[in-house]
């Protein structure tokens, strides 16, 4: 390798490793804006803003999705592992929406500590089976514990 | 490394990429036909999506070509850069429209997926955004080769870029472990538990492996183009038209 040729590789080389560091830096700066949702813990731990809306992503709590008949008034639970805060939206729901899916809500939380909705979208995992499977893969504990998927490794 | 250096030589490559390219193109097509059917069609339905699962046949393989294009990419402009090879640079710049291709298919697959499961069309999550910079750095490389008059300042330019832009490619693919995302987390690279069944995951591996094959047989096929713009006014070019 000639002379030229190593300096010029040890210019792309530090080049790069040095916007790789400015990069990490800056992202892990950054890292609470980049956060798409916060999880209900959170939330109950008191790190979600107040006064201005965010997301929240959990999932829907076993047997406490509630509809109104005569308007689309919904109230459900949205849990991870630890805690549980309670939702209402009222608009349509996501097809995939239903008891155990992870669920992402966009609002702001009220006095009462409910947090009031505008905008639910689904999460799907990463899993693709088929209904056979799937049912055999099924187990009895119903619990609604946040999935690994659903959480960003800190 | 004598090869190496015959195979530096323009008009030999010129001459050996056309069959090169043809024995890319003929098993990538057949593959990825066999692939996308083959999930299409054959592949049971999902649990949970139903049918419209399906499009991360065409979904999954673009994304994948959108970030081994680009690191591709980044690898020929390093080479560019330090041993000044003139191949390298127009695999920079013949890759780069192929590439955005991809990453366009990727965005816009993903996008139509988005509002059935999802309920939306986009968000601005760290996975979604990340990839769109992707496209913008894609578009950026055809820019300022179209910017710059001179061939070779231009090709160095877009050499940089490319080496600059790699540090996204990470940030995207690791984008769904570290931050809270809406999209959700890998599936064909998670080591352990297979997170795909075998009758779901075949098409699929069949279907990113023919994509990839085409991208090596596009990109050729541009770069023999690129190479007779650049070198018109040679010897060797003038001889390939007035053979023909």
């Amino acid at each position: 390798m000639t002379r030229t040729r190593r300096r010029r590789l040890m210019l792309v080389g530090g080049l790069f490793v040095g916007l790789a560091a400015a990069t990490a830096l800056a992202l892990t700066a950054f890292s609470e804006n980049i956060l798409y949702f916060y999880q209900p813990s959170e939330i109950v731990g008191g790190e979600a803003p107040t006064h201005t809306r965010f997301r929240i992503g959990g999932l829907v709590e076993t047997g406490s999705v509630e509809r109104n008949n005569d308007d689309l008034l919904v109230r459900f639970t949205l849990a991870d592992c630890e805690a549980s805060v309670p939702v209402q939206f009222r608009g349509t729901l996501p097809d995939l929406f239903r008891e155990g899916q992870g669920i992402v809500a966009y609002g702001q939380l009220n006095d009462a500590g409910q947090f009031v909705a505008d905008e639910v979208l689904a999460k799907h995992d990463e899993n693709y089976m088929s209904p056979d499977v799937a049912e055999a893969m099924k187990d009895a504990s119903g619990t609604s514990c946040m999935p690994s998927n659903m959480q960003a490794k800190r | 490394m004598l090869w190496l250096h015959r195979f530096g030589s323009l008009p030999y490559f010129y001459r050996v990429s056309r069959p090169i390219a043809l024995a890319l193109a003929v098993p990538g097509v057949l593959l990825a036909v066999y692939g996308v059917y083959g999930g299409l069609v054959n592949a049971p339905v999902d649990y949970q999506q139903g049918d419209a699962f399906r499009i991360l046949y065409i979904h999954v393989p673009s994304a994948w070509l959108s970030l081994f294009g680009y690191t591709s990419m980044a690898i020929a402009g390093a080479v560019a850069l330090v041993w000044r090879l003139k191949l390298a640079e127009i695999f920079v710049v013949a890759a780069a429209p192929v590439g955005a291709s991809f990453t366009f298919l990727a965005l816009v697959t993903g996008s139509i997926w988005g509002k059935p499961m999802w309920g939306t069309w986009w968000v601005w999550d760290a996975r979604l955004t990340s990839e769109l910079i992707l496209l913008f750095l894609y578009l950026g490389v055809i820019a300022l080769h179209n910017a710059i008059e001179s061939p070779r300042s231009a090709a160095r330019a877009c050499a940089l870029l490319s080496v600059v832009g790699v540090i996204n490619v990470p940030i995207i693919h690791f984008s769904v472990e570290w931050w809270n995302t809406l999209h959700q987390g890998p599936t064909v690279t998670r080591f352990g538990r297979p997170a795909m069944e075998m009758a779901m995951l075949w098409p699929l591996l069949c279907a990113a492996l023919g994509f990839t094959l085409m991208f090596g047989w596009l990109t050729l096929w541009n770069m023999r183009a690129q190479l007779l713009w650049r070198e018109r006014r040679s010897r060797w070019v003038k001889k390939v038209f007035s053979d023909a």
